[in-house]
């Protein structure tokens, strides 16, 4: 019976939030274009598919996600797992933390790993270069960044660390790595950032960033809490533009050496 | 009697249905499969809530999966449409009016956005940042979310000026990173991770598709443009404007 009534107060909102889309499509076809809507059954059936599907997702995520990220945080940064006893730490040790790094890397690496619109990037990317980036490589790579960046968001999360310095750092490594990539990848590096963060990795790790920050003596969820999906839309720019410049290099390297040989011949 | 018509289209629909459950599915496995092994070689406890937590991943493949097949049936083929037809008008008015239409009717509706937000005004309520009643918790993670819509509506909007003049997209990026750093000077501690985060948040399901539909099919329209070297980029200002912009509303309302 609860459960009805959760799932009916968040459909009533989600049709709320979809109208806006729909207002939009229908004015800009009707007014500006001034066109009939075509294929308007399909329109309808594909709307009322979204909504029904976007309600029974949050539901979802209300009753599966959220606590999973929560409870997984708890009992991997629970005192009593870590230090093997009750004792109460003011001063959590970060060396002590090691399943939970693990847990972030493995997360991390995992949500991305199968993420479709990183699939379709990498498709994408491999057409920019002209075979140069290698699909695999490349979603491999941005796999890897995103595991590293919540690694490290944990880390900083249980050492206390201000979010900023972090992101300063990362944000200076990335422009000193436009200035040496080749400029065509620098477009798709910057969008790979944002397309890695996906419907299921968002509310996951910014869970487990909150159970984190709960459990972890001396921090506080307000201040301490957000920041991991920052890490994770950050390290994947670093790690393509590392990447690309790496192909590029030895790419060039390759040419080089044949020219070398044809000279020699 | 049953009809072969009905038994072919139930079959039609059986496989569509399948086929988006099991994408659905290896989506989430990896995910599954790193839960499990923690939950069941390193914690060691049983899961609490086992049960619910089930039939709540149930829904969310269920739901993702419905919602996706009613994006691609209906909104990603008319969106593709309108960015073709509005480039080829040539109105630069109606374009830009478009861009940030799209940029902001799309994150509204955002999934990971709306839960985020909810969360945000939870922990935020929690920490007696702001008062704790349903009213103004509700309004406070329905500002967030406007605040993050109308920047990626701008963003969307600069994203399509750039491609039209043919600005280089790492300037633009680099000022951003600039204003994101000054920004945090200013802004209250308690908005930073959240804000931070919001970059992350507003480019998913839906707004990256649509998105990039549209720099992909402006730059394919202009001339002297490449559609792959100048149609990305969208996506990264969408993901960057929005940390400015909720820093900002942490400015108006902890001030």
């Amino acid at each position: 019976m609860s459960f009805f009534k959760l799932f009916s107060g968040i459909f009533l909102e989600t049709l709320r939030d979809v109208l806006p889309i729909l207002l939009l499509i229908v004015s800009f076809q009707l007014f500006v274009l001034r066109q009939p809507i075509p294929h308007l059954r399909r329109l309808i059936v594909g709307g009322i598919y979204v909504v029904v599907g976007l309600a029974l997702f949050l539901s979802g995520l209300e009753k599966a996600l959220f606590p999973l990220g929560k409870i997984m945080a708890t009992q991997l940064s629970d005192p009593t797992f870590i230090y093997g006893s009750k004792v109460a730490v003011a001063q959590p040790d970060w060396m002590a933390y090691g399943w939970i790094y693990l847990f972030a890397f493995m997360i991390g690496f995992a949500t991305t790993i199968a993420e479709p619109s990183l699939i379709a990037v990498a498709f994408k990317a491999n057409e920019v270069s002209g075979g140069v980036i290698n699909q695999w490589g490349l979603r491999l790579t941005v796999a890897l960044g995103v595991a590293v960046g919540i690694t490290l968001g944990a880390f900083r999360i249980v050492s206390g660390t201000p979010l900023y310095l972090y992101i300063l750092v990362g944000y200076l490594v990335v422009i000193v790595q436009t200035i040496f990539a080749p400029k065509n990848i620098i477009p798709l590096a910057y969008d790979s950032g944002g397309v890695t963060t996906s419907t299921v990795t968002v509310p996951l790790v910014a869970a487990l960033g909150l159970g984190l920050s709960s459990t972890v003596p001396g921090r506080n969820p307000a201040l301490d809490g957000f920041g991991l999906i920052a890490f994770a839309s950050l390290f994947p720019i670093i790690t393509v533009l590392g990447y690309a410049q790496y192909m590029h290099w030895s790419a060039g390297r390759i040419k080089k050496n044949l020219k070398e040989e044809n000279n020699a011949i | 009697m049953i009809q072969p018509q009905t038994i072919f289209a139930a079959k039609k629909i059986f496989l569509t249905v399948y086929k988006k459950l099991r994408d659905a599915l290896t989506d989430l496995l990896p995910i599954v499969l790193v839960i499990a092994f923690f939950q069941v070689l390193i914690i060691r406890q049983p899961l609490p809530q086992f049960g619910e937590v089930l039939f709540g991943g149930l829904l969310v493949v269920l739901g993702l999966s419905l919602f996706i097949q009613g994006l691609e049936m209906g909104l990603f083929p008319i969106g593709e449409a309108m960015a073709h037809g509005l480039a080829r008008k040539g109105s630069l008015f109606w374009l830009l009016c478009f861009a940030f239409a799209l940029g902001f009717s799309t994150t509204v509706a955002e999934p990971a956005l709306i839960a985020v937000s909810r969360e945000a005004a939870e922990i935020a309520g929690q920490g007696n940042l702001i008062p704790q009643t349903e009213k103004s918790l509700s309004s406070y993670a329905l500002g967030l979310r406007l605040s993050v819509a109308v920047s990626v509506g701008l963003a969307i909007l600069i994203g399509v000026l750039r491609i039209l003049r043919g600005w280089p997209i790492h300037y633009l990026i680099i000022g951003g990173y600039a204003v994101v750093m000054l920004m945090t000077i200013i802004a209250p501690d308690e908005i930073i991770g959240i804000a931070y985060d919001a970059g992350g948040v507003t480019t998913s399901t839906i707004t990256v598709p649509l998105v990039a539909a549209l720099g992909v099919g402006l730059a394919s329209i202009i001339k002297g443009r490449s559609p792959l070297l100048d149609g990305f980029g969208l996506i990264a200002f969408a993901s960057l404007l929005p940390m400015i912009f909720v820093m900002g509303y942490g400015l108006v309302i902890f001030g």
